[in-house]
């Protein structure tokens, strides 16, 4: 429901980068951890909604999800928790800590070249 | 084509309030419990009963996040606490700079605990760090037991889980034990108390809790520096 305000965000991360590399950028990828609750969809549709008439308009944004990690609190190994099979795969321990979700970010400009 | 690496994190305003207030709660040794349902769910009344409940034992004072209006902020102060409304205006949660602002609007160097109710909502409000030390989720009987598994992000993160309204258990297929063992899956360390804010079932549990938790926070260092009233 915050993705208007996640969409702004990236838009103004891009932008200050095309401005300092005084080029359009073409496409973007940005990532974040499966838990932050932002809906794909919702966002790409915002972030085309607030681009029109600014420098990424018709930019191409591409989004990766990770997956959430947690530790075996056991044998200590790290490994992407599942919900459906909360279990260490390593030792099938069920006591493990969940590490902090991966944060929004924005990984890759593609520039047009000049 | 020239691709560029970025790697620059978005929403970084959010994460450096949520450090800031996390250290401005540890400095004064004060826990502060975000508390996250659907809307409904019975936090106000919770909070409300709680208040009641430890009254002069513990001084709690209640930052209130809704969209519109300040009917709880109202219905806390009724209850004998402080408490201070946040509209959010339409957004989905509270925000960690909302907070800094809302515990200078409280007596906040008197207090031995902090709640924050946020907006009814499951999902967003799991995922902005207000700097909180810990999340409380709530989930009422009516919602139904399939909420753990549906909407794991909160359940999996929250220090405690209330059942509330388990006064009407009787009246729904409420399953408490599949229940206890979704909330389990996700976090084998979850306190899960059974409540009722109705009728006070199960609250001195709760309350055993949350007094134990301030006093290994505050009150050791309180004895230092004023006696209690
Ligand atoms: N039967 C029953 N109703 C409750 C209980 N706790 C809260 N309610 C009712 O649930 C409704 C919503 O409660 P409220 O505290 O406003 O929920 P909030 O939106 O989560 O703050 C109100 O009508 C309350 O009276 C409970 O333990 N049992
Ligand atoms: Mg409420
Ligand atoms: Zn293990």
């Amino acid at each position: 429901m915050h993705e208007a305000t996640i969409a702004q965000s990236v838009l103004e991360a891009i932008s200050a980068e095309a401005k300092k590399q005084k080029a359009r950028p073409i496409a973007a990828k940005i990532s974040y951890g499966v838990f932050n609750a932002i809906n794909t969809e919702t966002l790409k549709f915002a972030f085309e909604a607030i681009s029109k008439d600014t420098v990424c308009e018709n930019l191409k944004l591409n989004i990766e999800q990770k997956p959430i990690k947690a530790k075996c609190k056991k044998c200590r190994a790290t490994f992407e928790f599942d919900l459906h099979e909360s279990k260490c795969p390593k030792c099938r321990h069920d006591d493990f800590e969940l590490l902090p979700d991966a944060p929004l970010l924005l990984e890759e400009i593609t520039f047009e070249d000049k | 084509m020239r691709k560029v690496k970025v790697r620059k994190k978005i929403l970084i305003a959010n994460e450096e309030y949520a450090a800031k207030n996390r250290a401005f709660l540890k400095e004064r040794k004060i826990p502060c419990l975000n508390v996250i349902s659907s809307p409904g769910s019975g936090k106000t009344t919770l909070l409300a009963k709680t208040i009641e409940t430890l009254r002069g034992k513990l001084s709690i004072g209640v930052i209130e996040g809704d969209i519109q209006t300040d009917i709880d902020a109202q219905r806390i102060r009724k209850a004998g606490a402080p408490a201070h409304q946040i509209n959010t205006d339409g957004a989905c949660h509270l925000s960690a700079a909302q907070i800094s602002d809302a515990f200078h609007k409280l007596p906040i160097d008197r207090l031995d605990l902090l709640f924050v109710e946020n907006v009814g909502n499951l999902v967003c409000p799991s995922t902005f760090d207000l700097g909180e030390t810990d999340k409380i989720a709530v989930l009422s009987v009516p919602e139904g037991d399939d909420k753990p598994a549906k909407y794991p992000m909160i359940f999996a993160r929250a220090a405690a889980v209330l059942i509330n309204k388990i006064d009407i258990l009787a009246a729904t297929d409420f399953n408490i034990k599949k229940v206890k063992a979704d909330i389990s899956k996700l976090n084998k360390n979850t306190k899960i108390f059974l409540v009722s804010a109705k009728t006070g079932e199960g609250m001195k549990q709760w309350c055993d809790w949350l007094e134990n938790m301030a006093d290994s926070k505050r009150k050791k260092a309180l004895k230092k520096t004023r006696p209690r009233q």
